[in-house]
């Protein structure tokens, strides 16, 4: 475990908790800001989910085409590179894996994620995929700080690196005098090991497009729902004029 | 033109009695003229009523009730239905605001009285309503067979087990020996068909029951014992065109609520389409934190309240069963709380916050601090219908004026 002072500082302050706790859960959560207007950030998380989720987990209740025209991706783009060979354009998002061997390889079918963001809620997925952690002891050698024991492979590894829990140096504020970071050595944190392709920075945003994309997949009319309602309450606002007008005409004589 | 109206108007009047019927019950119909704010919560509540109606009819066109295919078709009715997403939420949202809206016109009839003689059919009508609501509410949230519809409902039905030949009752209401298809399938043919017959049938009964007696008020005063030379109430004033006009304000008012809600936060933050029910059913994996949505909150914390399960289904049961014999239980000479006794007006408005106290309990895990409160909570309202029948022995009433005040 040989690392730099630096880099591990580098490394933990990525993983410094927003302190959002979730129901249930005793780990505190990063909070992830989604932004469903982002659509290049949407787009990058449905190519990570393409490439990265979708051998194993589907996403039935959705349709490529239906992806390809909220993301303003073109129906050529999207059929080259994020629809499998034997799917149509309009075809559900559902993939190939058989049941029963996926139950055998993992301990548990994994799950159809199209409404995953919706079940566990952002902020977990966001921690979620960010914590695993080497674990001899597992079957796929990764445990997870925020799901224990969980049956999943870390499939970003290469992207992420290695990540240990263990004891590590974590900056805790800074010298008012010396304008240094105060470095403490904490237990049970987790730290980079051994570096991936990414940076720990591209790994967070790459999980945060990723994360932004399933929340857009759990419920994709969220952006026009939002974009109507201010119309409606327009509407309703503007409504209300004549009728408060003549309520109050009508009840002018009621003494 | 209008002579010809005229003419039919008397031909299908001498056939049918339209006109009566609508003079009746509208342009003739002397409601006091002092209505305030808590008088919106009726109309509203029927608005909700043919929302759920509205968009319930168009959600069947699309939904599955089968185990196997309800919680995709509703997904289907989000994602591909044009539209889809707008009728679910409206109808979702309907239901929290449904029962917003029935509890606040539940606490109306508290604060002024309107349940006492001779009202006390209306209430009945009324209790008859909210318990075909609650019924309709539950079986409902079965329906798009998510983690929560199934042990939410699991739960439920479980209750019924303590009655004498329990597991024959439970396993006859589940039609199976667990939650299944079967359940589905019944519980979609009673919401869609039979529990809203049921409750379009207690409305009507409900207004009928009203307008014969005539509608209380904030003052709880007798508007017809002061009549002008025709025989109208002086402090009333015709529902038509004057409560229309006044009920369209608050529906206004009301639907801007509602849209913020609907469009914004469909959800309700996890308490109206809970989390954990956008995982489809299954019978295997139990979820951590098992929460009735909101409505139930106060009646499961009552239940969860008391340690012993029969004797907690006893207690829930019966929170539900005094509101029945509220109007026998209140021995006031006053109907409003305007001019109850200061112990009763301050219990009034404990009752009122206590109730939503418990509801939000009921949402939460049961902790021991949390238990502790629903205990005291759950005394303290049942507590209000033991004082009811003691207040007069002990309060002294202010005089209740002879014509309604304030008003407009």
């Amino acid at each position: 475990m040989k690392l730099g002072m630096k880099k591990i500082f580098a490394l933990v302050a990525a993983f410094v908790p927003a302190l959002a706790l979730a129901a249930g859960s005793s780990v505190p959560l990063d909070e992830h800001r989604t932004d469903l207007h982002d659509t290049a950030s949407l787009q990058r998380g449905a190519q990570t989910f393409a490439n990265y989720c979708m051998g194993c987990h589907s996403m039935e209740h959705a349709r490529y085409n239906r992806v390809a025209k909220d993301l303003d991706i073109p129906e050529e783009l999207m059929m080259e590179n994020l629809v499998f060979a034997d799917k149509k354009f309009g075809d559900k998002m559902t993939i190939a894996m058989d049941q029963v061997d996926s139950k055998r390889w993992f301990g548990a079918t994994p799950p159809d994620l199209t409404l995953v963001a919706r079940v566990r809620r952002p902020d977990w997925l966001y921690t979620y995929l960010r914590s695993f952690y080497e674990d001899d002891s597992r079957p796929w050698g990764v445990n997870n700080v925020v799901f224990k024991d969980v049956g999943m492979p870390h499939v970003l590894a290469e992207l992420q690196g290695n990540q240990v829990l263990g004891t590590a140096l974590v900056e805790e504020g800074f010298d008012t005098l010396t304008g240094q970071p105060i470095m403490v050595e904490k237990e049970h944190v987790l730290y980079i090991e051994e570096e991936g392709t990414l940076s720990a920075d591209e790994y967070d945003k790459l999980v945060y497009d990723l994360v932004n994309f399933m929340v857009y997949m759990a419920e994709p009319i969220a952006v026009e729902r939002e974009r109507l309602g201010w119309w409606v309450l327009l509407f309703l606002a503007i409504f209300f004029v004549p009728v408060y007008f003549l309520n109050k005409e009508f009840w002018r004589d009621i003494k | 033109m209008s002579q010809n109206t005229n003419k039919i108007m008397a031909w299908i009047d001498d056939r049918l009695p339209v006109t009566q019927t609508y003079e009746k019950h509208m342009s003739k119909y002397y409601a006091p003229k002092n209505f305030n704010f808590w008088y919106f919560f009726g109309v509203l509540s029927m608005l909700m009523l043919v929302n759920q109606i509205l968009t319930g009819i168009w959600l069947t066109m699309q939904f599955t009730p089968s185990a196997e295919a309800a919680f995709a078709s509703v997904e289907y009715i989000m994602r591909d239905v044009e539209w889809g997403w707008l009728i679910r939420y409206m109808h979702s949202t309907g239901a929290t605001f449904f029962f917003v809206a029935v509890y606040l016109h539940m606490m109306r009839a508290i604060l002024y009285g309107s349940y006492q003689k001779p009202r006390e059919l209306i209430w009945i009508f009324g209790m008859l309503i909210y318990l075909a609501l609650m019924a309709e509410a539950f079986m409902g949230y079965v329906l798009p067979w998510g983690q929560m519809s199934y042990w939410g409902a699991q739960v439920i039905i479980s209750l019924f087990s303590v009655m004498p030949y329990g597991d024959l009752l439970t396993e006859w209401i589940r039609g199976d020996f667990l939650i299944s298809g079967a359940t589905l399938n019944r519980f979609f043919a009673l919401h869609v068909v039979a529990v809203p017959l049921v409750i379009v049938a207690l409305v009507v009964m409900h207004l009928l029951a009203l307008h014969e007696v005539g509608s209380n008020n904030p003052d709880g005063v007798d508007i017809k014992k002061h009549k002008d030379e025709n025989g109208k109430p002086l402090d009333g004033i015709p529902f038509h065109p004057y409560y229309t006009v006044h009920d369209l304000v608050g529906i206004v008012v009301f639907l801007m609520v509602f849209c913020t809600v609907l469009f914004f936060f469909p959800e309700g933050n996890g308490f109206m389409l809970e989390y954990a029910n956008f995982e489809p059913a299954n019978g295997l994996k139990t979820p951590e934190h098992i929460a009735p949505v909101w409505y139930f909150g106060a009646f499961y914390a009552i239940l969860r309240a008391v340690p012993d399960k029969l004797l907690g289904v006893i207690a829930m049961g019966a929170a539900i069963a005094v509101l029945f014999v509220l109007p026998w239980l209140d021995r006031s000479p006053v109907r409003s709380w305007r001019y109850k006794g200061i112990v009763s007006r301050i219990y009034i408005v404990i009752f009122g916050f206590n109730f939503a106290l418990l509801t939000w309990l009921g949402t939460q895990p049961a902790t021991e601090l949390l238990t502790l409160i629903a205990q005291i909570a759950s005394v303290i309202y049942f507590g209000y219908f033991a004082f009811l029948p003691l207040a007069p022995k002990f309060e002294k009433t202010k005089p209740v004026p002879e014509r309604v005040t304030g008003g407009h």
